[in-house]
């Protein structure tokens, strides 16, 4: 299995390891609850290491990344960050990526560990006709994610430049932290502020622990439990669950991250028609009524016991201390208020459709 | 007088028999595996079970656990605090127990491990 550069560390504070994807990550350390909280009330740490980067470079690198995305990179300047779904020709999705604009001629695209390769590879393939030079990166660089309402407080404990001038989705290069010079960006995948901050691999370990430090009591260590019930309950999607090349990004109610506009882009004939007819299919959050959790893969029904769909993510959400879920139903079925059933082991369950996200989200913009 | 040995299963049960009754619950192996939990799925009060089958589901935050009962007989009672406080399972998982069994096979429970060879065995889990 792979493992991180900050990999010592978590055995040394006592993490529980898991394979993700490939990769020996943390799960927890101290519980999930726990570190769930500490992010909404104060902050948490996240070793997300494991995630890919891969640089385009030359002359129609911002022109070829907008040809890749279905977000519409056409007014980015240094400095930007844009989130967006990669999709294939039939409108499925190849992965959901944070895109970081240097320039005309320089983007990084952060994307999901498991699908690094397979990105990179699609990428390759996509680039002919462009002037572009695409390389994975990913070994090369330690991110950490530092996120909650304390993480640029105890950031700028270690940080040259003042943060607050890093604004949302908004990046900088050469950040000294803790002597290390990192890009950082105000980005997070847990429903508060935060940052995102990229490094040398060699380096991680080091900052990692320091700001563990500096943050004392107000900071932890948070594994990929916490991360996974933080993004649910702010409805952010997760590749291989509301994401997949089974499901476009209209049907994972991502429609605000596909523009259609007058620039060619991959899969923008299959996603332009889906925007005006409306998606067959959609992701629903929901509520249990009865008692019981619904986990990915559960099957979904209509009260009459039809299957409409199924679970892509679910459970107890801690910040409002309910079980819910996100399923990908029948479109007639995803809006709120509408009773469906969960089939649970043996059991159907009662749910009922809810509004997006359960939690709001407290972004600093 | 009351038999206070507990005894274990290969999936992280503990048994602990009271005359021709037996308390069953999940072990602090198998709470501390799950981490938090959330959510216990009780099962029916008066339903006959079977040694090995599976009668109700502990679930933590991250993922869902059967409870498979280590011996046979009816189910007499279920703990009802844990609806509203499954974490009683993480606080104390020798006193939270889940179901109260009245044993149709008593020679079940000596066949179970005993404290010895199950922390043995959980070494060789982990």
């Amino acid at each position: 299995m792979k493992r991180t550069p900050i990999y010592n560390a978590h055995v040394e504070l006592g993490a529980r390891m898991i394979d993700f994807g490939g990769w020996e990550m943390p799960v927890q350390y101290s519980g999930i609850l726990e570190e769930h909280n500490k992010v909404r009330n104060s902050a948490g740490l996240f070793d997300v290491s494991h995630m890919g980067e891969i640089i385009i470079e030359g002359n129609d690198a911002l022109l070829f990344a907008d040809y890749l995305v279905t977000n519409d990179l056409s007014d980015m300047k240094y400095g930007d960050v844009i989130y967006s779904p990669m999709c294939y020709e039939n409108g499925g999705c190849v992965d959901d990526i944070l895109v970081y604009c240097f320039g005309n001629d320089r983007i990084l695209l952060a994307v999901n560990a498991s699908n690094t390769e397979k990105d990179f590879l699609w990428i390759k393939e996509s680039s002919n006709g462009f002037d572009v030079n695409i390389h994975n990166v990913s070994e090369e660089y330690a991110q950490l994610a530092i996120q909650g309402p304390d993480a640029q407080r105890i950031l700028q404990g270690l940080a040259k430049t003042d943060l607050s001038e890093i604004r949302f989705f908004k990046f900088r290069e050469n950040v000294m932290v803790g002597g290390v010079p990192s890009l950082v960006s105000r980005t997070g995948y847990t429903g508060e502020d935060g940052f995102e901050i990229y490094l040398a691999a060699d380096k991680g370990s080091s900052i990692f622990r320091m700001l563990l430090e500096a943050g004392g009591e107000d900071i932890l260590p948070c594994g990929l439990g916490a991360r996974d019930t933080l993004r649910m309950e702010s409805c952010l999607p997760l590749y291989g669950h509301e994401l997949s090349p089974e499901i476009t990004p209209m049907q994972a109610g991502l429609g605000y991250f596909v523009k259609i506009t007058d620039r060619p882009f991959q899969g923008k004939d299959v996603l332009a028609i889906e925007t005006e007819c409306g998606p067959e299919r959609k992701i629903a959050g929901f509520e249990m009524v009865d008692r019981g959790i619904a986990r990915n893969g559960y099957p979904v029904f209509d009260p009459e016991g039809n299957e409409i769909g199924y679970v892509t993510s679910g459970g107890f959400c801690p910040s409002i201390s309910k079980n819910m879920g996100l399923a990908l139903v029948e479109s007639s079925f995803a809006d709120n208020g509408t009773p469906i059933l969960i089939g649970i082991r043996k059991s159907m369950a009662k749910a009922i459709t809810v509004r997006k996200p359960f939690y709001k989200k407290k972004y600093k913009k | 007088m009351a038999d206070t040995e507990r005894r274990y299963s290969r999936d992280h049960e503990w048994v602990r028999i009271e005359g021709n009754e037996a308390f069953i619950g999940i072990t602090e192996f198998a709470q501390s595996q799950l981490g938090d939990i959330v959510y216990v799925e009780l099962p029916e009060v008066s339903s006959n079970i079977e040694k090995d089958e599976v009668v109700c589901a502990v679930e933590s935050v991250k993922t869902a656990a059967d409870i498979i009962s280590p011996v046979s007989g009816k189910i007499i009672a279920v703990n009802d605090e844990l609806e509203d406080q499954p974490e009683l399972i993480n606080e104390d998982p020798y006193a939270a127990w889940i179901m109260q069994v009245e044993l149709s096979d008593p020679s079940e429970f000596n066949e179970l491990m005993n404290e010895a060879d199950y922390s043995t065995y959980c070494e060789n889990e982990e």
